[in-house]
This record gives C-alpha cells, sequence and structure tokens, in this order.
C-alpha cells in the first residue's frame, strides 16, 4: 500500500519535473559481476563469464545497447581462464562499439602478446 | 532489473530534491570547455575500515557516468592494469602524472574518488548503513579541475522524514524499503544511490551531458535555473 502510494507520487512529481528518461544500455548483473571478480569471493570467473554472456544475450534479445567496459571486461575475464581467442575476440567487439577505448585497448592486448 | 528500479527512484529523488531548494550551481565553464569524451575511474582513497569500500564504490560508479553520456573505463581492467605495473595503493595511483595516465588509458579525464563514510554504524538508536563519497573529475590533458562535490546516502533516511520535506521523505522511505526487502549487501546498495546523486547529469549538479547522452551539449539541471 505504501508503495502504491509512493509510485503515484513519484508519478506526480515526474510530470511536475519532466525528467523521464529510459537507460541509455543494458547492464543486467554486470556491476554485481564486476563488484564479485573485485571482491574475488565464491563466485568463480567462470560464473562470472557465463553472467555477462547472459548479460549480452538478454540486451540482444532486448534491442539493447550493451554498456561501455562489458566486453573488455569480460576479455579479461577469458583471457584469466587461458581463452586468448575470446579474450581478444572481447576486446576487439569493445573496440569497435567504443572507439573512445582503443589506445587502451591496444595497449591490454600489446601486453598480453608480451606475457 | 530491480537494481535500475531503485537507480531511477534514487535519481529522481536527487532530481526532487532540487526541485525542493537547489544550492547554487555549479560553474560548468572549465567542463564545457575541456569537454571530456572518457573518464577513468581511479581505485578510490579509503578513509574507512572496511575494506570492500573501495571495489564496491569504484563497480557503482560505472553506471551513472555511462548513464550521463560518457565513455567509462572497465573499473577492475584498469585496476589489473596498476596491479600489473606494480601500482597496488590507491594513494600511489593518484600520484601518478596526469600526463602519464591519458598516455595508457587514452582517457580524457579521470576521477578520483574519497570514500569518507562506508558502512553500518550502531551509534544511533537502530543501525544505519551510510555511505559518504567526495571526487574530482580531473583533465588528464591539462591537469585542471573540472567539477567536483560530494554525496552521501543513508539506510537511516527513512527515520527522517521532516529533514528533506515530506515528500522526498516519503520518496526515499519507499526506495530503501525496496533496497531491505531484496538484498543482503547494504552497502553496495547505498553506494548506488550515492554514486548517483553525486554524479548522473540528471540530477542537481551532477556531470554535463556526456557526447553519448540525446542531451548533449543542454545546459546541465543546476545552470536551468537562475
Amino acid at each position: 500500500m505504501k508503495k502504491l502510494i509512493a509510485t503515484a507520487i513519484v508519478c506526480v512529481a515526474l510530470t511536475g519535473c519532466n525528467n523521464t528518461k529510459e537507460p541509455l544500455y543494458y547492464y543486467g548483473d554486470y556491476n554485481s559481476a564486476v563488484y564479485a571478480y573485485l571482491k574475488a569471493d565464491e563466485v568463480s570467473v567462470e560464473e562470472q563469464i557465463t553472467i555477462l554472456e547472459q548479460v549480452i544475450a538478454d540486451a540482444a534479445n532486448n534491442s539493447k545497447a550493451i554498456a561501455p567496459g562489458l566486453h573488455a571486461h569480460l576479455g579479461m575475464l577469458y583471457f584469466d581462464t587461458g581463452n586468448a581467442v575470446q579474450g581478444i575476440a572481447h576486446f576487439e567487439t569493445e573496440k569497435q562499439l567504443f572507439p573512445e577505448s582503443v589506445q587502451y585497448i591496444d595497449f591490454l592486448l600489446k601486453s598480453a602478446k608480451g606475457a | 532489473m530491480r537494481y535500475l528500479k531503485l537507480i531511477s527512484i534514487a535519481t529522481l529523488l536527487t532530481a526532487l530534491a532540487g526541485c525542493v531548494s537547489p544550492p547554487p550551481s555549479h560553474d560548468y565553464s572549465a567542463f564545457r570547455q575541456a569537454d571530456p569524451h572518457s573518464i577513468l575511474v581511479l581505485p578510490p582513497l579509503n578513509n574507512t575500515p572496511e575494506v570492500i569500500a573501495p571495489y564496491s564504490v569504484m563497480t557503482q560508479m560505472m553506471t551513472p557516468i555511462a548513464e550521463s553520456g560518457f565513455y567509462v573505463f572497465p573499473v577492475a581492467v584498469v585496476d589489473q592494469t596498476f596491479k600489473g605495473n606494480g601500482l597496488t595503493v590507491a594513494n600511489d595511483i593518484h600520484q601518478v602524472p596526469v600526463k602519464k595516465l591519458h598516455d595508457i588509458f587514452g582517457a580524457d579525464s579521470a576521477l578520483y574518488i574519497n570514500i569518507e563514510e562506508y558502512g553500518t554504524s550502531y551509534v544511533v538508536i537502530s543501525s544505519e548503513t551510510a555511505v559518504t563519497v567526495s571526487a574530482k573529475l580531473v583533465d588528464l590533458r591539462t591537469g585542471e579541475v573540472l567539477w567536483q562535490d560530494k554525496a552521501r546516502a543513508s539506510s537511516a533516511e527513512q527515520q527522517n522524514n521532516n529533514t528533506g520535506g515530506g515528500l522526498v521523505g516519503m520518496l526515499v522511505v519507499a526506495a530503501i524499503n525496496q533496497i531491505a526487502e531484496t538484498v543482503s549487501d547494504k552497502g553496495f546498495e547505498i553506494a548506488a544511490i550515492t554514486s548517483n546523486r553525486l554524479l548522473s547529469s540528471d540530477t542537481y549538479n551532477g556531470l554535463l551531458y556526456g557526447p553519448r547522452s540525446p542531451n548533449y551539449g543542454q545546459p546541465a539541471l543546476s545552470e536551468k535555473k537562475q
């Protein structure tokens, strides 16, 4: 009940402020996956890869754009598991979607080759 | 998805707070002139005893930056790059010359974050989970500060219905209740609200709209009010 009232107020307030907007990107569980990676907790890298592949699939199914950084992050996870082919593929996708990332991704690719 | 809803509610709250009693607007002239297209989130300085605070905060910073229309570098990949180059301490990373950051990442600007408060305290009558963050956006080509601000969000906002006016208070209650119902890592969720309040270009005194936003080039929310 409280929630309903609050929602109603939000709607009224919104019309007042004229501030509605569709999100630019689809995130799914991207943030949770990144957080899990940084914490290095119980979620395995393989599970994190599964989560992110699901985000990409869901975004495609709903014709939504992938958030900046997601493909680069997924590429890193693939490199971590020794799958350089998938790693490079996702790095390249990041570059295509976001040319702002080209310099950094090229640096990463060079480092990966050197290793 | 629920989580996105939370973010939009948080955005609303701040937007509404802006409608009620606006503080002075930032001067966006340097920001507008520099016109950054990408933002590198550096590992935050942590002035709290909570070890996971930097991970939580830097992760939650990504969404409001991306939604404001900027390219945001993937924080975990960036963190690994620093570690791989022997930079494991945030304080050392914040000392790296801007030119060097610009050379490696090709980023136009970097966000220097300071976590001032994070987690649950029991000093008040009931427990409270709060996250307070200050941040500074620096042009990596010139070293100039383009924008800076500070924001706080707390689970105890529901107990202070009268602080932001009845309407805002009620909305905060709704947002926070939803959080309490759905998640266990409260700090991570509150950090999302803090990050959105701090950065979103849909909040008062947030970032300008970036090149990937449909509102790119329009004045910031706070500039629209005289």
